[in-house]
């Protein structure tokens, strides 16, 4: 095999392009802009750790079931750590988006950092709204009843049925999660190509 | 090479300051300790919400009157599911967004027909009842027009419509077969068979409980629990969850409309809310790329306090 042949290799390519984009320093740094310096920064790596206990969590509550922690005390702890876990994420995913806004963080080409962060916030919402859904307890009945008339309202309710247990709890475990994990890595790998965004500054020029 | 202004909401410049340690493992291994602890501690004072679902069974035992007018709503057409439109029926347009009937559009596809679902297939699941099983035969028979002289004459005798020894009452009238049928739909569902009956018309197995809980929802029994609990629509509605949880508190901007005009008295409040909830989420993920907006984090300095020891170094 000749070595022009090797370069036009679909793996060639896309592994130099990986090298390229994001070189093992840029993907796991050991140093850090000094601007980087603040208590908002710790935020965003909140609601990572937050969404790897809020899936391992989930993960547990999936062993046994969708209803085996309504007679289990352990399943009703196992529970509630969920519960607190996506409470603990959205207040720090909430936080890390003001203040990236606040930051102007789209700025040097970092609007799809931005915008996947935002579709990531949208998706977690849909996420969690689904595990509402499928308690199957009071909490369920009352807010499937409730969401259907603004979700058929749009038309979406014929396809995306909330009162269909067995479909919510699909999205909940399997579809959203999966959305929600990948839009994630996908939005830390912007940053760390990208890199974070600098701050403000006075009359500065860029060149093309 | 020619120059081009700078665009300082759009543009950064590159950062030719210096750089310190950072240890991304590490920081990235204390968060999920100090989350995971949180979350414990969290989990072990306060627990989570857990108030049981509701049951046809409860409901019908509970306030029997409640169950009867409900089910005789489904029979004779005027209940919440029996007018709702699309994605059950057609027989309403459903909301509106200006011009656009979405709902409609899509059309009907979860067909629910509130008399046979709700009424008479579950009827048919009960055995060994010759005179229920003569009476759905009586009925199956019938016109359209006579069935609709029957209901009408029920509904007109159920004003006066009782409970005596969990059985129900209602005046004589010409209504055929419908007394007998409501009355056992009622027994049926004080013992759970109706509970059953209205989730395995597709099979043994099954998750869809969207029968179930749009002939609940007709009723008053359900909101009148969630009302107690503060879930109704104008107590901030299903941001909210049983007990002193925060709940879905990130739902705090949809709800919100649903507290004001014109949303909150709108036909078309749903509809209104989720276009005008896609639009703000659309300028969220936009944000870059719309002037204004977009200058606001430069024109508020919120910045400085976020990035005020670079400031203060640089000074």
């Amino acid at each position: 095999m000749s070595t022009t042949e090797i370069d036009r290799q679909w793996t060639t390519r896309l592994r130099r392009r990986v090298a390229g984009k994001l070189p093992p320093d840029k993907l796991l740094p050991d140093t850090q802009p000094t601007y980087v310096s603040s208590w908002i920064y710790v935020f965003g790596v909140t609601t990572m750790a937050a969404l790897t206990v809020v899936i391992a969590t989930g993960c547990l509550l999936a062993l046994r079931g969708p209803q085996w922690w309504h007679g289990s005390s352990v399943g009703h702890f196992v529970n509630s750590l969920h519960l607190w876990s996506v409470e603990i994420f959205f207040f720090a995913m909430v936080i890390h988006l003001w203040g990236k806004y606040f930051m102007a963080a789209w700025r040097g080409g970092r609007a799809l950092t931005w915008m996947t962060g935002v579709v990531t916030f949208l998706t977690s919402i849909a996420a969690a709204f689904t595990g509402y859904l499928c308690q199957t307890n009071f909490d369920s009945q009352w807010i499937s009843t409730q969401a259907k008339d603004g979700i058929n309202a749009t038309g979406a309710g014929a396809f995306w049925n909330v009162l269909n247990m067995g479909q919510m709890l699909m999205w909940h475990i399997v579809l959203l999660p999966i959305a929600a994990v990948a839009l994630t890595v996908l939005h830390v790998l912007l940053v760390r190509v990208k890199g974070v965004v600098p701050p403000f500054e006075e009359r500065p020029k860029v060149s093309s | 090479m020619k120059t081009k202004s700078f665009r300082p909401d759009v543009d950064a410049p590159d950062w030719k300051g210096g750089h310190s340690p950072y240890d991304i493992v590490k920081e990235g291994v204390i968060a999920l300790v100090v989350v995971s602890l949180l979350t414990v501690l969290l989990a072990v004072v306060f627990g989570s919400p857990d108030e049981p679902a509701l049951t046809i069974k409860g409901w019908s035992n509970s306030d029997p009157m409640d169950f009867a007018a409900t089910a005789l709503s489904e029979l004779n057409g005027t209940s919440g599911t029996a007018q709702y439109g699309a994605p059950y029926n057609k027989a309403a347009t459903g909301q509106q967004l200006g011009p656009l009937t979405l709902a409609k559009w899509v059309g009907a596809r979860i067909p629910i027909n509130t008399v046979t679902d709700f009424i008479i297939d579950p009827l048919k699941s009960v055995t060994d009842q010759p005179i229920l099983t003569s009476d759905l035969g009586e009925w199956a028979m019938a016109s359209t027009s006579t069935r609709s002289q029957w209901v009408s004459a029920y509904t007109k005798a159920a004003n006066h419509m009782t409970i005596v020894n969990g059985q129900l009452v209602v005046p004589t009238a010409n209504d055929g077969p419908v007394p007998l049928m409501m009355s056992d739909l009622l027994q049926m569902a004080r013992l759970g068979a109706l509970d059953q009956a209205l989730v395995t018309q597709k099979g043994f197995y099954t998750t869809d409980f969207t029968l179930p809980l749009l002939f609940l929802a007709d009723g008053t029994y359900m909101s009148n629990i969630a009302q107690k609990q503060h879930l109704t629509g104008d107590q901030w509605g299903m941001m909210n969850e049983t007990g002193n949880y925060p709940g879905q508190a990130w739902l705090w901007l949809y709800t919100f409309w649903y507290q004001v005009a014109p949303f909150n008295s709108s036909g078309n409040g749903d509809v209104l809310v989720w276009g005008l909830m896609m639009l703000l989420s659309a300028g969220l993920a936009f944000t870059p790329f719309i002037p204004g907006l977009r200058s606001i984090p430069r024109l508020t300095r919120v910045y400085r306090l976020i990035w005020r020891e670079h400031y203060r170094d640089m000074q």
